[in-house]
């Protein structure tokens, strides 16, 4: 029985076609449609972080844009204090900052659960907001901190390629592999017997306890991880933006990373993922269709929650015929 | 000796409203337990509906008539909520918990916006019920007559809660449905009743405290999120579920937040989550709380 | 040589002694039951030695070590596990997976990220043959939601025992379970505590089981102990006869 244990056989028919459509996008669209699909994986990052908590240890923060900002505002910093652009630098300070804030705030915040964590969460986060505020000189205040194009693996964007097209293909590829590796390492988590305890904690923390998980402890682990991922995603996020403002630590920001993970469905690995990607060409197309989009995205998630809570996953799961097994979960 | 007295006014005024809007969020979780995360939209509801009549009528009434109008916003949040627990909060309580918080986030978002969609992304003000009243002279300083009426509101409310959680029948049937649902409702209550009345008095509580203090601050979009952390950081200290706790919580607060402002005025929202933390860990259950 | 011994252990619900200065002990390989009808403080005794609850005075001591302010997961680690009246599994979690995880926690190795927890065929094993024992296997893919109650009742015993504990409380391990299942399921239980020769306590109203299963019996009354002797000194204990007639023979 010992196999290098693979996704259902159902999920890697997607997945090999996939990765080659992946591949070979910025060859087929134009750099616009490229770009937007980055931000629609690192979305995804950001997502599959989330879902650590929520989908498979049972907490639902409303606070998680303040991992996000943090890992994107290292970034800003390590442009504005140390005078660095590589893109190696951007990742290796957005991992380290948002797993040190997260440590931080998980460790306060995993004491408690169900309501107390969620406002908890959501209170931490406006706390920074206020704080980018507060430390104008420092955060660039409300015009926040610009962010220059990044040299990848040294390589910096030649002067005459426009930067348009260097984010379609060189960032774009970085972002793809980085996704990948990002997506294989969670599988790889959620997968493992710590990823076996998490789920435990979930469905019955007494019982965890008494079979020898100290709940705590695995939850505050589980909240750095997932805090770290979201961090990362936010140092993925900053170049392609140009931009890093206050408006990525308010919790609307962190209302959006709930939103799409549930839009995919948060009781799926994959679900995280597809909501994110889901999400990101969702609100193009509202931001450009109406200024109250965010009331869209409270009817859409009000609907979601009545009448479709398993998201979009949940129904691909539905319509395809079963296998009759257990899940994965 | 009398800015000391301008800072405890100052410190009951913050307390008066806050003790509004986490008395009403408390009242709710004591009775239905839920949290409403939109409560802080139900408060801002209330300022935005008051400022906006006053706003209306305020060429045209004498200013003594236009302080009739500001009971319309708390009215108006009880109207919203009232309209709000049979058809959104209804189907989830037999739901996981996180399902009831996605849904009143949903409500958040979607009230947020509905504000900016009635009233615009600027603030509305109704200051000249604030100056309208005049102040008087505290030895040097002079404080604003208003926020006495504030104050005296927060205190009438508190008493008028007591009376009626402890002093009515409604209240009787409130606490009975708060301890024990089932067997309330074997005893013949009305629990559906009952939780419509205590979500519409919870709300109408929140919009009394948008409604009052809007004269002082203005209706401002955001207000509705940081009131919410606020409550929040209320119950936290005196407990969900518990008024006593809104009221000594939100008496706590006050004063540390005039503290805060007085001596260390840049980390003063870090000095009162600090509290919280504190609280958290000592009793998580908080002063007066259940668990 | 006792494994367990309680002294004066005491635990208050507001006025209520639930639990009221106990001196319980147990001997290694003893395998005990303990009765008493509802409200005599069985469950809150072994709430408080499991660490679920905190006594209010007395001590605990585990072979001679004193565990009275331990952790849960302290006393896990000396080896003391619990099943519940109330099942309580990882309901999405399947049959395999729920008793997996005592062995992996047992093994230290719920602190891996970085492994798969299906590759690990030693763990897998030993879940299976535990399965077996308990005549599970056949339903090992099944979510523990899935499974029918008297499933339910043994798996919620495998996945204590899968921490291969010293002493292992048993409460209620047949109640909810219909007539027709009690033996059955009393028979498999029986029968893994005596080939392993864990010593245990089982917490039963049904006095069939009791005086079937069980060499030894102490009976509570209210927070005390009322008799403690084999099931003949039992069954004519005027006192325990007196106080079980509210309990019915049957659960």
């Amino acid at each position: 029985m010992s196999t290098i244990p693979l996704p259902p056989s159902r999920a890697l028919r997607w997945i090999a076609p996939g990765l080659v459509v992946l591949a070979v996008l910025p060859w087929v669209v134009e750099p616009y449609q490229t770009t937007l699909f980055s931000y629609g994986l690192v979305m995804a990052i950001a997502a599959l972080g989330f879902n650590l908590l929520l989908g498979y240890t049972g907490l639902l923060s409303f606070g998680h844009s303040a991992y996000f900002g943090v890992g994107a505002y290292a970034v800003a910093m390590i442009v504005k204090y140390f005078k660095i652009t590589s893109l190696e630098a951007f990742i290796v300070g957005g991992i380290v900052a948002s797993a040190l804030i997260s440590a931080l705030f998980g460790f306060v915040c995993v004491r408690y659960t169900r309501i107390f964590f969620s406002i908890l969460t959501m209170a931490l986060s406006q706390v920074l907001w206020s704080l980018a505020f507060k430390f104008f000189w420092i955060t660039g205040g409300s015009d926040g901190l610009r962010v220059p194009t990044p040299s990848l693996m040294g390589v910096s964007l030649p002067p005459r390629e426009d930067k348009m097209t260097f984010l379609a293909h060189r960032y774009y590829y970085y972002v793809l592999v980085i996704f990948v590796v990002a997506t294989a390492v969670m599988w790889l988590i959620v997968h493992s017997p710590f990823g076996k305890a998490l789920q435990a904690i979930r469905d019955n923390e007494t019982r965890a306890e008494f079979v020898g998980v100290q709940v705590r402890h695995y939850r505050w682990v589980a909240f750095v991880v997932s805090g770290t991922y979201t961090g990362l995603a936010g140092a993925l996020w900053v170049p392609l933006n140009g931009l890093t403002t206050p408006d990525i630590l308010h919790w609307t920001f962190s209302g959006e990373i709930v939103f799409f993970t549930v839009l995919g469905g948060f009781g799926t690995f994959a679900g995280p993922i597809v909501g994110a990607i889901v999400f990101n060409y969702l609100k193009t197309f509202a931001v450009g269709y109406t200024v109250y989009w965010q009331m869209f995205l409270g009817v859409v998630l009000v609907t979601l929650v009545l009448a479709l809570p398993t998201g979009i996953m949940g129904m691909v799961a539905r319509l395809l015929p079963s296998r009759a097994k257990a899940p994965a979960a | 000796m009398d800015t000391l007295i301008v800072h405890v006014l100052t410190a009951l005024l913050y307390a008066s409203v806050l003790f509004l809007i986490a008395g009403g969020l408390s009242l709710i979780y004591g009775v239905m337990r839920i949290v409403n995360l939109a409560h802080g939209m139900l408060y801002a509801f209330g300022a935005y509906v008051s400022a906006w009549a006053v706003g209306m009528m305020v060429a045209r009434w004498p200013i003594g008539l236009l302080y009739t109008l500001l009971p319309l916003g708390a009215l108006a949040a009880a109207g919203l909520g009232a309209v709000l627990e049979p058809t959104l909060l209804r189907p989830f309580y037999r739901r996981a918990e996180e399902y009831q918080l996605l849904v009143t986030f949903g409500l958040l978002l979607i009230l947020a916006d509905l504000m900016r969609l009635l009233w615009g992304p600027y603030p509305l003000s109704a200051s000249q019920l604030y100056e309208a009243l005049g102040s008087l002279t505290i030895g040097d300083t002079i404080y604003p007559n208003y926020n006495l009426v504030v104050i005296a509101v927060g205190a009438l409310a508190a008493l008028g809660m007591w009376a009626f959680v402890y002093k009515t029948q409604f209240g009787v049937m409130l606490r009975a449905t708060s301890q024990n649902m089932r067997m309330a409702q074997a005893l013949g209550i009305n629990v559906n009743r009952v939780y419509i009345q205590a979500f519409t008095l919870g709300c109408f509580m929140a919009g009394i405290g948008g409604a009052i203090i809007v004269p002082s601050q203005g209706a401002v979009l955001d207000m509705g999120v940081d009131a919410l952390i606020m409550a929040f950081v209320v119950v936290v200290i005196g407990g969900l579920g518990s008024l006593q706790g809104a009221l000594v919580g939100a008496l706590l607060v006050g004063v540390v937040r005039e503290l805060g402002i007085t001596f260390f005025p840049e980390i003063e929202l870090a000095v009162l989550y600090l509290m919280a933390a504190v609280v958290l860990l000592i009793r998580p259950a908080g002063l007066f709380g259940r668990p | 040589m006792s494994l367990l011994e309680t002294t004066r252990l005491t635990k208050y619900f507001g006025d209520t002694h639930a639990v009221d200065r106990v001196n319980f002990s147990v001997r290694e390989g003893e395998v005990l039951a303990l009765i008493g009808s509802n409200g005599a403080g069985k469950t809150t005794l072994v709430n408080v030695i499991s660490g679920l609850l905190e006594p209010d005075a007395g001590t605990i001591r585990f072979r001679e070590a004193d565990i009275t302010g331990a952790s849960i997961h302290e006393k896990i680690v000396v080896g003391i596990a619990r099943s519940f009246q109330l099942v309580n599994l990882f309901d999405k979690l399947s049959a395999m997976d729920n008793v997996a995880l005592s062995i992996f926690s047992r093994q230290g190795k719920t602190r891996r990220l970085f492994s798969l927890a299906d590759a690990d065929d030693a763990v897998r094993g030993e879940a299976a043959e535990i399965l077996e024992q308990f005549g599970l296997l056949p339903k090992a893919g099944v979510l523990a939601g899935g499974l029918s109650q008297g499933e339910r009742k043994l798996l919620d015993v495998a996945v204590a025992y899968a921490l291969r504990p010293k002493l292992l409380f048993l409460d209620e391990p047949t109640s909810g379970v219909s007539t027709r299942e009690k033996a059955p399921i009393m028979d498999i239980i029986s029968h893994v505590v005596r080939a392993e020769r864990i010593t245990a306590v089982i917490i039963e109203h049904d006095m069939d089981v009791v005086f079937t299963y069980c060499p030894r019996i102490v009976a509570m009354h209210q927070g005390a102990i009322l008799a403690d002797g084999t099931p003949d000194e039992i069954r004519n204990n005027e006192q325990v006869t007196a106080n079980m007639l509210g309990t019915d023979r049957h659960a």
